[in-house]
């Protein structure tokens, strides 16, 4: 049987009224997509069946989870931001500049920490061996970024406005434009890969992926704002974007040390 | 929307997780990044494994991260995991000397991943353990897990977090030994046999 976007959007449906009646009732908001999502297809043999057993921090300040590994100097070179950069030539596309701030629960900034990103071309194909789409590859453009974030928490990168891509979980599936970022906190715990999208983008509502965030107001945090002040004359447009980490870390007044 | 305004408590909400997609083979994984013991160091240890589905299937494209302390315990502070070249822009590698004790692998088409990284030593109230986080398509929140070695029984019975899973389920959490300074450790995502996954609160 043929998987529609119609049959796709009742199963997002139900899932956000679903949501919505568990919120309602008194269950806590979700901020991070569940496991278990059945209208992004991948999932339904990929997430654990069993509760995750949970580990309180307080208990054990040794735990290596509340740090994480370091990354420095070494780790980037000066184009590794400007993705507009890495080839001999100009890439296709509109030229953006992508920043913020990354902090953490207590809106302190994270410094000195790795931010990567990946992300299609404006044609909207990615630079991977595996891809199938069959949009033209731009061969000045690799998509590929990483920066250290600064004293503020803040990172900075310079590309080109990735495309909207086509994929199999249904006939006519298409992803919004999306900036794919990989982000490491002070401990291990803080982890996060996910996907930044720009500002009203009419795919929003037809992809499941973005939809697995059932919270309306935790999936608007996914969307980029366009700040007309990182916007660069006669070069770029700006959009901002700021991160906030989950996940516990070392508390050093509770430590004590 | 998504500029947080850290003047105001409230408004400082995580940043939703995605699934890290199917495309990032190009983007994340590098060169040698299951290489994390530096050449030669006498407590190199190999740890091997697959990464399964709920229908037994191999995932060909899981990314595991692992993070763990040297082995006197003490935790890594040293960059240069991912090192590039600044003459190049390229990608120049671990230097084979320092430990930093992170290392990410990609599975293979098989669905295979190895690391050669240094024994854990043991820290605080736990057994000598790795700790893991695992990436896939598909996975829309990654999962963290611990990879216990076995051989110290008396360890691993003192445990607190192994103390807590049930008996049955134990045995997820422990690598196996296969000699010569080498462990498997599978991952099964869904399902019989079913890997113990982690939440930090
Ligand atoms: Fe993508």
């Amino acid at each position: 049987m043929t998987l529609t976007q119609h049959d796709i959007d009742q199963e997002i449906a139900a899932a956000h009224a679903a949501y919505e009646k568990r919120v309602a009732e008194g269950a806590p908001v979700e901020h991070h997509p569940r496991r278990d999502y059945a209208p992004y297809r991948s999932s339904v043999l990929r997430h654990p069946k069993q509760p995750p057993v949970a580990v309180d921090v307080r208990q054990d300040p040794e735990l290596v989870e509340l740090h994480s590994p370091a990354f420095g100097e070494r780790d980037i070179t000066e184009t590794d931001n400007d993705l507009t950069r890495q080839h001999t030539g100009e890439p296709i596309g509109e030229r953006i500049t992508v920043s913020g701030r990354l902090l953490d629960r207590d809106g302190r900034p994270v410094r000195g920490q790795l931010i990567e990103i990946w992300q299609a071309n404006s044609a909207g194909r990615y630079a991977h061996r595996r891809e199938q789409h069959d949009a033209p590859l731009d061969p000045h453009f690799t998509g590929v970024g990483r920066t250290l974030t600064d004293a503020g928490g803040r990172y900075r990168f310079t590309t080109v406005q990735p495309g909207p891509y086509p994929w199999r979980n249904h006939v006519n599936a298409w992803r919004p434009a999306h900036i794919h970022f990989s982000v490491f906190g002070t401990a291990f715990t803080q982890r996060l890969v996910t996907q930044m999208y720009f500002p009203n983008d009419p795919l929003f509502p037809y992809d499941p992926i973005l939809q697995s965030v059932t919270d309306d107001a935790a999936r608007q945090r996914l969307v980029a704002t366009y700040d007309h002040s990182l916007s660069v004359p006669e070069f770029s447009l700006g959009y901002h974007w700021d991160i906030v980490l989950d996940g516990p870390r070392a508390t050093w007044i509770e430590e004590g040390r | 929307m998504t500029r947080i305004d850290t003047d105001r408590p409230e408004s400082v909400l995580p940043t939703p997780s995605h699934t890290v997609g199917p495309f990032y083979g190009y983007a994340l994984p590098f060169p040698g990044g299951g290489d994390l013991a530096p050449v030669g160091h006498p407590d190199t240890i190999t740890l091997q494994g697959h990464v399964y589905d709920g229908a037994g299937e191999p995932l060909p494209d899981a990314l595991v991260e692992l993070w763990g302390p040297d082995p006197d315990g003490t935790v890594p502070r040293v960059d240069g995991s991912i090192r590039r070249d600044p003459a190049t822009g390229g990608h120049l590698g671990r230097n084979g000397v320092e430990f930093t004790g992170w290392g990410r692998i990609q599975t293979d088409a098989a669905g295979h991943w190895y690391a050669r990284t240094l024994r854990p030593g043991p820290r605080g109230s736990c057994a000598p353990c790795l700790s893991v986080c695992v990436f896939a398509r598909g996975l829309l929140v990654h999962l963290f897990t611990r990879i216990y070695l076995p051989g110290d029984e008396a360890a691993l019975a003192a445990d607190p977090l192994l103390a807590r899973v049930a008996p049955e389920r134990r045995g997820t959490l422990i690598a196996t030994d296969e000699g010569r300074g080498t462990y498997r450790f599978d991952i099964r995502l869904q399902g019989e046999g079913e890997t113990v996954f982690l939440e930090y609160r």
